[in-house]
């Protein structure tokens, strides 16, 4: 009976324990919330302005949006949203996140910006886990070569003037560069960003016409 | 105030979370890549330490021997969170630097062990004051770690210092075109430093207890001659 009695009265303390550290957190995590949601709009917009700078357009970008299902096309694994950039009412640029999944260590993340005549804006990457020091100068804060970082070479390229073939590393046969001794970050950051610029330029008029908010189906307009 | 220096040499040298316990390896392997991110995850780990002990030591009389660990594994997991939501909100450039190495913190062993075998049984505030310089042992020696990782690896150090200061840059120590040494940036890599660091201080000691040994003797010496 007595060792009844010292289990449940145990029990009975853990569970008091759980439910107010419970509640510390619930607290904590509904004062915080507003804070959270803001820095999270500041950090989108501050991403977005890193490809296509806030001057080129005069509308709200975080509202004239397209939700994008998770498209293999682009290497998304999960539903993301394309931002619509428009000057006068008159398309700009879209913008909107792709993924190359074939880095040294997994996954790249990038966001780019492609404006309405076709030209690649810009493109950063958002995420990865590229080896530190070596393969790691795709992001141009980690780029030793700080006045002319390897990503910005994509800045303002297309396909007008340039064959899709040729979208490539030069180690492939390609025009872009790659640093000695890590091409696999740059190879697999060139074909995504190469296969994003093509995914958007083959639909950007039917994604430009969607209504704000309205979900892209996937369907080749 | 001796109990307060016996815990600073405790945790600063004598029992020292890694080189002498080799407590907390996962985190440590993981993240001593460059100065700035070993620096970051222990100045973070230091405040769970300090608050976790704190914590502990404040309610351990209404604790249960039995089950003692796993109300230490919820308070240390809670304080984590809201440590994490804080710095998310309110000091979000940190945050951003910080931010991926906080909830690893749990998985830190030396965050339990020494609520387990020192804040269970001590006032609230010696308690923190051990968790906060036990923490300090764990930043000394982390920071080593990806200072020499760093050097070794790509010829720097403070690279990554830009996210905290603005403008700050990394200084190159090694010619521009030193071409990196893989080896010390993955993780065999850490385990071969770490391993001559704790040599190093094992000699430390041994040539300190000789010397003592010795002074010993001769004071012996001198008394019976």
């Amino acid at each position: 009976m007595s060792a009844l009695r010292v289990s449940l009265r145990t029990a009975a303390i853990l569970l008091v324990f759980t439910l107010a550290f419970t509640a510390l957190m619930a607290l904590v995590h509904d004062l915080t919330q507003p804070v959270l949601q803001a820095t999270a709009q500041e950090a989108k917009r501050r991403l977005i302005a890193a490809v296509l700078p806030p001057a080129a357009y005069d509308n709200d970008l975080l509202a004239d949006v397209v939700e994008l299902p998770p498209l293999p096309e682009l290497g998304l694994t999960e539903p993301t949203r394309l931002h619509r950039a428009r000057r006068g009412g008159q398309p700009v640029a879209l913008v909107f996140e792709a993924a190359a999944p074939d880095g040294y260590s997994g996954r790249i993340g990038l966001i780019l910006a492609v404006r309405a005549d076709g030209r690649l804006a810009a493109v950063r990457v958002t995420q990865h886990r590229e080896t530190p020091g070596l393969g790691d100068y795709i992001d141009p804060r980690k780029d030793r070569n700080k006045a002319a970082p390897w990503i910005r070479q994509f800045d303002g390229r297309d396909f007008a003037t340039m064959p899709r073939e040729q979208w490539r590393v030069r180690k492939d046969g390609g025009v872009f560069d790659q640093r000695a001794g890590a091409t696999v970050s740059a190879r697999a950051v060139t074909q995504a960003t190469g296969r994003a610029l093509a995914w958007a330029l083959a639909r950007q008029d039917h994604l430009y016409l969607l209504p704000a908010g309205a979900r892209y189906e996937g369907k080749t307009p | 105030m001796s109990v307060y220096r016996e815990i600073t040499h405790n945790g600063l040298w004598r029992q020292n979370a890694i080189l002498a316990q080799l407590l907390g390896l996962c985190p440590l392997l993981a993240v001593s890549t460059t100065l700035v991110n070993a620096v970051s995850l222990g100045l973070a780990t230091i405040l769970v330490m300090a608050l976790a002990n704190f914590a502990v030591a404040l309610l351990r009389g209404f604790i249960p021997y039995e089950i003692r660990i796993p109300v230490f594994i919820l308070i240390i997991a809670a304080l984590v969170t809201i440590v994490d939501l804080l710095f998310n909100a309110y000091l979000h450039e940190l945050y951003l630097v910080l931010g991926i190495f906080i909830p690893l913190i749990v998985t830190n062993c030396i965050v339990l062990a020494r609520v387990e075998a020192f804040a269970a049984r001590h006032s609230p505030g010696v308690a923190a004051f051990d968790g906060f310089v036990m923490g300090i042992g764990f930043v000394w020696v982390i920071g080593l770690l990806g200072a020499l990782r760093e050097i070794a690896g790509q010829g720097t150090l403070f690279a990554g210092i830009e996210m905290i200061v603005d403008g700050a840059g990394a200084w190159q120590l090694l010619p521009q075109d030193y071409p990196g040494f893989l080896l010390a940036i993955l993780p065999p890599g850490a385990f071969f430093i770490l391993g001559l660091m704790i040599a190093g201080r094992n000699w430390l000691d041994h040539r300190a207890n000789e010397r003592a040994k010795a002074r010993l003797l001769a004071q012996r010496a001198a008394s019976t001659a």
